[in-house]
């Protein structure tokens, strides 16, 4: 690469020609997906981390200005591939603000249910890989085995086990089944002894505490400085979870279900404990939901001339089918307010959010995301200075850095 | 909120305007007062009123848009740790300089999110300590998130340098 694309040698390490520089990645084994960071290292020590992004050129946002609100949904889910379905709630709730529609009770919960297992499936390749980076190959294993449950309730739920797109402005794509219900049930039923197998591998184990604790310390004040959110804000100390500070869907209705988890540590093993214990709030939640999940519609109605009707309705209804073309054909569709709102939901990292600038068209003007990775990507350097490069595993892995949500 | 907006009147009176929509109040600069009041209305809100959380800085180019009067806008999402309370501040910048002065001091985060604004609109930060180009190559001369960048792309790759293996 040419040396002026990132000028590393800084003020104090520029006479110090005994300074090495090292490229960790884009691809490496510790970094999981496309990630640059340039170290300039004494001996083992790392003097300075430099962040290198922008690999995948995706161009989310510019495709958020050309698809329409349902159409979306696709690219959210690829924004965050280790819990897509909580980044489908987060957008719709955001444009269900905009349009001003609240959508119905059982959707609230089979929402908040999905998402919290998509919150449970993304700690799980959290902690499995930093695990895995560390030497724990067995805790790795455990989690990828829940993993797996989880995708078979997507699949069954939605057809898709990476990609959902599950979630409709106004709904969901269609009600659970029963045999949706039996998974999820069946689940909470195995998962806790899963969890306490793999809290048990790694709590007290010699080498991970050893890698983990004290390494990649982010202060309170820097954590909120940062605008850190999300595990890696709560390890740290700071009490802010959107599910309690403001509540959306049927989390209102939940708040005696769980509690918030912090921890004032802020390293990297005070992460993976956050995490491990809101795996166990998040089961919480679940378990209080899906034996009160309230019965009647899942979509709203189709008089609010905003979901897309099911085929019954489609089929056999003019009302239905009427609407159905009035949402499809192209100089149709919906017709928001011109005017722009924010939404933020809590998603698996932190607060994930959309500003969304609508002009009255189907799609929106700008839809810019706020994304947690990019945010916790920039504490980075500052979390390395001073240790040493089998420290990088650690802290990258605690902060669960997703490539994709890194771009726009 | 009310004592918010009490504040930053007292303070800075008549360099604002105040709307709100759904759950969200904003306080808006326009272009020409922006580059000398946004800093200071930042710190206040951060210093006196309490919104010590960035959540987010976003940049929207409103060309064509129905009823804009300027071209760029800066908001910047606060948030209030303490009592969760939001506000949103949004700055407007035209061109053929927009310029706003940077946030940095008072928050570290704000240094990836403002390269990213620069980076995607060509809105300056002014005082920004690294204001480089975050998500695109250096040779890269345009802003592709922009309105009248085409969805095509301007064909800046084709200009970029060979770089061959031997002299990498």
């Amino acid at each position: 690469m040419p040396v002026d694309v990132l000028p590393i040698a800084d003020e104090a390490g520029a006479d110090q020609e005994f300074l090495y520089t090292l490229n960790f990645g884009p691809q490496h084994p510790a970094t999981h997906t496309t990630l640059r960071l340039v170290l300039t290292l004494d001996g083992e020590t790392i003097v300075k981390a430099v962040p290198d992004i922008g690999y995948l050129h995706s161009g989310f946002e510019k495709l958020g200005e050309d698809l329409d609100f349902n159409q979306y949904v696709t690219v959210v889910d690829r924004m965050n591939y280790i819990s897509p379905f909580a980044n489908e709630v987060s957008w719709h709730h955001t444009v269900e603000k905009l349009l001003g529609i609240e959508v119905t009770p059982r959707c609230k919960y089979l929402r908040v249910i999905l998402a919290e297992l998509a919150r449970i499936n993304d700690h799980l390749l959290c902690v499995g890989a930093a695990a895995l980076d560390l030497g724990a190959l067995t805790a790795f294993l455990y989690a990828f085995n829940e993993r797996e449950k989880i995708y078979n309730i997507f699949e069954a739920a939605s057809g898709q086990r990476f990609h959902p797109g599950f979630s409709r402005v106004g709904g969901l794509m269609n009600d659970i089944t029963d045999d949706v219900a039996r998974l999820i049930r069946d689940f909470l039923a195995t998962f806790p002894k899963a969890h306490a197998d793999v809290v048990r591998l790694l709590n007290r184990n010699r080498i991970f505490v050893d890698r983990t604790k004290g390494i990649g310390v982010l202060s309170k004040a820097d954590a909120i400085s940062f605008s850190c959110s999300g595990p890696v804000a709560r390890a740290s100390g700071v009490v802010r979870d959107l599910r309690k500070d403001e509540p959306y869907l049927a989390y209102p209705e939940l708040q005696s279900a769980f509690k918030v988890v912090c921890s004032t540590g802020g390293d990297c093993y005070a992460r993976y404990h956050v995490r491990m214990e809101e795996i166990v709030e998040s089961v919480n939640i679940i378990k209080a939901a899906v034996e009160n999940i309230p019965s009647g519609p899942v979509n709203v109605a189709l008089n609010d001339k905003v979901t897309i009707p099911d085929k019954t309705a489609t089929y056999r209804s003019i009302e239905g089918l009427i609407q159905h073309f009035e949402l499809f054909m192209w100089n149709r569709q919906w017709a928001p307010p011109v005017n722009e709102v924010y939404g933020a939901t809590e998603t698996a990292n932190g607060e994930l959010g959309f500003y969304l600038v609508s002009d009255g068209g189907p799609r929106a003007w700008r839809a810019r995301t706020r994304p947690p990775s990019f945010i916790h990507f920039a504490a980075f350097p500052s979390m390395m200075e001073g240790h040493q490069i089998s420290d990088v595993p650690a802290v990258l892995g605690s902060l669960n850095i997703i490539a994709a949500e890194l771009d726009r | 909120m009310p004592a918010t907006i009490d504040t930053l009147t007292t303070k800075f009176p008549g360099a604002f305007t105040v709307s709100a929509f759904k759950d969200n109040a904003r306080v808006e600069l326009a272009a020409e007062t922006a580059p000398a009041v946004l800093f200071d209305l930042l710190k206040c809100l951060k210093d006196e009123c309490g919104f010590d959380f960035l959540a987010d800085v976003a940049g929207i180019d409103y060309l064509n848009y129905p009823g804009a009067a300027d071209r760029y806008a800066v908001v910047y999402a606060l948030a209030n740790t303490a009592t969760a309370q939001r506000v949103f501040v949004k700055a407007f910048a035209n061109d053929p300089d927009p310029e706003l002065p940077s946030a940095v001091p008072l928050w570290k985060g704000a240094e990836w999110m403002e390269r990213e604004v620069y980076d995607m609109f060509g809105v300056v930060f002014r005082g920004h300590p690294d204001l480089r180009r975050i998500l695109m190559p250096s040779e890269f001369t345009s802003y592709p998130l922009r309105k009248d960048y085409p969805l095509r792309g301007l064909g800046e790759r084709h200009n970029f340098p060979t770089i061959t293996r031997a002299e990498s």
